[in-house]
């Protein structure tokens, strides 16, 4: 055979160097969406940092970039006593909330999904049933409740109706279902009772959820509005949240102190977010390699 | 002194009655397997004995005291999962010492009773590991060795191997007799494959529906089984069967009279004539049937011939070399010895 003819021709040549380029439109269209997307989730935070840089009278000044840009917002923030006790408050909600949700939403899942009993599925059926119901709904239940059992105005009363969630106790039932019922038995046969079972067998199977789980339960209790503002009156038991919507006066709103603080307080949330988005990638890099 | 007894076992699922009374004796230091379709009971039998499920009928006794009424971990029993149950977030250290978490022992002779029992298989160096980062075959031995650190009166396996490449079942197969040879514990295995069950156990109990087929030596259940059941479960390629009756009191294979006589059994009743495929002598000189080959399974030593013939298909193992070929037509004997008859209609062997 000749040498020649396993050359690539010159046209071939060409072709090769122009196909990597190619791209469909549909690429294009799909880049275009992701943009409009990714942009839609960051203005409002970039808003929020525009805004906390700025001078009261600049505040409606929709620039993006303030003309006198001045960090003069988180020093009054700061300085101002009462953040530092909404903080605190928020932090110990969260914490609380969070810890039990993790604690007895599991518990409560793992039940429903690995024993049989009679009336479990009604239980949980009615456990469900509840995510029915809105917030707004039940607000006026809490707060008779709160009010005689004496727990208006206190953190018993802001974290009692979040301390366990519906949607928690179905998370963790579904993720129960993954782990296999032969791990459980194992654990049974080496002399362990049902609660050390799950405690040291099925939990740090489900940790991705758990994480997940500790993740959205802590952004919920973090950001939550209503519920704290209905049930606490003494500005000294305000969470961060209502505290910062109080800022200004009757008058004027303090957009630039509002959102200062929103600033300041998003930074608890990306900590919890990064150290529990470990467990998730981690418990997905795991479950991965289980035979 | 019997290790392990059941005595008319029994378990049902609400109304679906699925162990019909099993009885059974097992020796100290005995290798017992059952053996049976999916859906024979085995595994429910096993699950029994470990206290996973409870017994709705008969008693259960192990070393001597019935633990009907005890918990799992208070039976002295160990036992390996299928699908091994090694803890995925625990080194192969921590999952081995899991099963001595109750023991009473010192810490010492806890930490050696793990280095013994890495030792036997073969695991020193992988104490650390975790089970991710280990092969299908080292967890499964990581899986035995959490059961035979707490040196139990009972080892119960519930289908070990089949998670397994063949290989490597072969491998297991050998080194989990070895290990028996070696510790001495009684052991109930439980698979669906009758290789393993004739390669691993000093008796096989075999299967099916909720009750015990046979009960014996691997050597007994093949040469003489009990029924037509046990007779083509056990032994691979199965036994052929035919339909056969008594005519004259001989025993009629299609025209051909077989060289038996069974005086006791009435003239007409129908039987089935039960011959394995090893047992068929090829070009025979005094044939009891003859077949065309219509298909060969070449397996190296030896080649497996499908035949057809007037009483149905006909499997024969042939020589590996120059077996027949396809098309021909041949002629197969049999030795009376090697001739099993069973009761057409309760499938009962007629002795």
């Amino acid at each position: 055979m000749a040498a020649t003819e396993i050359r690539p021709t010159t046209d071939g040549l060409l072709n090769a160097t122009k196909t990597p380029i190619k791209r469909s439109y549909g690429q294009y269209i799909r880049w275009l969406l992701l943009f409009i997307g990714g942009l839609a989730m960051v203005m409002p935070i970039a808003w929020m940092i525009s805004t906390s840089l700025k001078w009261p009278h600049e505040v409606y000044n929709l620039k993006f970039i303030p003309d006198e840009p001045t960090i003069e917002n988180y020093t009054y923030v700061l300085e101002d006593g009462r953040f530092y006790g909404w903080f605190l408050n928020s932090i110990v909600i969260a914490v609380v909330t969070t810890i039990s949700n993790l604690l007895f939403d599991s518990l409560v899942g793992y039940t429903l999904c690995k024993f049989k009993f009679p009336g479990r599925y009604i239980i949980f059926i009615a456990i469900l049933s509840t995510l029915m119901i809105p917030t707004e709904m039940l607000v006026i239940p809490w707060y008779i409740m709160s009010q005689s059992f004496g727990w208006l105005d206190s953190y018993w009363g802001i974290m009692f109706p979040g301390l366990m969630t519906a949607f928690g106790t179905f998370l963790m039932k579904q993720f129960f279902e993954t782990v296999p019922d032969d791990f459980l038995e194992a654990a049974r046969i080496d002399g362990l009772n049902e609660l050390q079972i799950w405690w040291t067998v099925a939990m740090p199977l489900v940790k991705p959820a758990l994480a997940a789980l500790a993740i959205f339960v802590f952004l919920g209790n973090w950001t939550a509005f209503i519920w704290p503002l209905i049930v606490t009156n003494s500005p000294e038991m305000y969470t961060v949240p209502v505290g910062l919507s109080g800022f200004g006066d009757e008058a004027d709103v303090a957009w630039e102190l509002i959102m200062t603080g929103a600033a300041i307080s998003t930074i608890p949330t990306l900590i919890v977010f990064m150290v529990f988005q470990r467990f998730i990638i981690r418990g997905v890099v795991m479950a991965g390699l289980k035979g | 002194m019997a290790n392990l007894t059941l005595k008319d076992l029994q378990k049902s699922y609400g109304k679906t009655e699925v162990l019909h009374g099993i009885n059974l004796e097992v020796k100290d230091g005995e290798f017992v397997v059952f053996v049976g379709p999916s859906g024979c009971g085995k595994s429910t039998t096993l699950r029994l004995i470990a206290g996973l499920e409870d017994a709705s009928g008969g008693d259960i006794e192990i070393g001597g005291r019935v633990v009907n009424n005890l918990e799992p971990r208070d039976r002295d029993i160990a036992m390996v999962f299928q699908n091994y149950a090694i803890y995925p977030h625990m080194s192969v250290k921590k999952n081995i010492a899991f099963g001595l978490r109750t023991s009473k022992l010192s810490k010492p002779e806890k930490e050696a009773r793990i280095q013994d029992v890495a030792a036997i298989l073969d695991m020193v160096d992988l104490l650390e590991r975790k089970p991710n980062q280990l092969s299908g075959g080292q967890r499964q031995r990581v899986a035995i060795g959490r059961a035979m650190v707490r040196d139990p009166a009972v080892f119960l396996f519930d289908e070990p191997l089949s998670n397994l490449d063949a290989q490597l079942r072969t491998q297991m197969r050998l080194e989990i007799k070895k290990l028996h040879q070696r510790v001495g514990n009684t052991i109930v295995f439980v698979t669906h494959d009758q290789v393993e069950a004739m390669t691993m156990a000093d008796r096989i109990v075999i299967m099916k529906g909720g009750h015990i087929q046979q009960v014996g030596p691997p050597e007994q259940v093949y040469r003489t089984p009990a029924n037509i059941f046990v007779a083509q479960f056990i032994g691979a390629p199965s036994m052929n069967i035919w339909d056969g009756e008594i005519k004259g009191g001989r025993v009629m294979l299609g025209d051909v009279a077989l060289p038996l006589s069974l005086a006791h059994v009435k003239a007409g009743t129908p039987l089935k004539i039960g011959v394995r495929p090893d047992d068929l002598q090829l070009g025979s000189a005094d044939p009891i049937l003859h077949g065309t080959v219509s298909l060969r399974e070449p397996l190296g030593p030896e080649t497996l011939l499908y035949l057809s013939s007037d009483l149905g298909a006909v499997i024969v193992r042939a020589p590996g070399k120059n077996p027949p070929e396809v098309g021909d037509r041949i002629a197969l004997g049999a030795l009376a010895e090697n001739i099993h008859l069973f009761d057409a209609t309760s499938g009962e062997a007629l002795v």
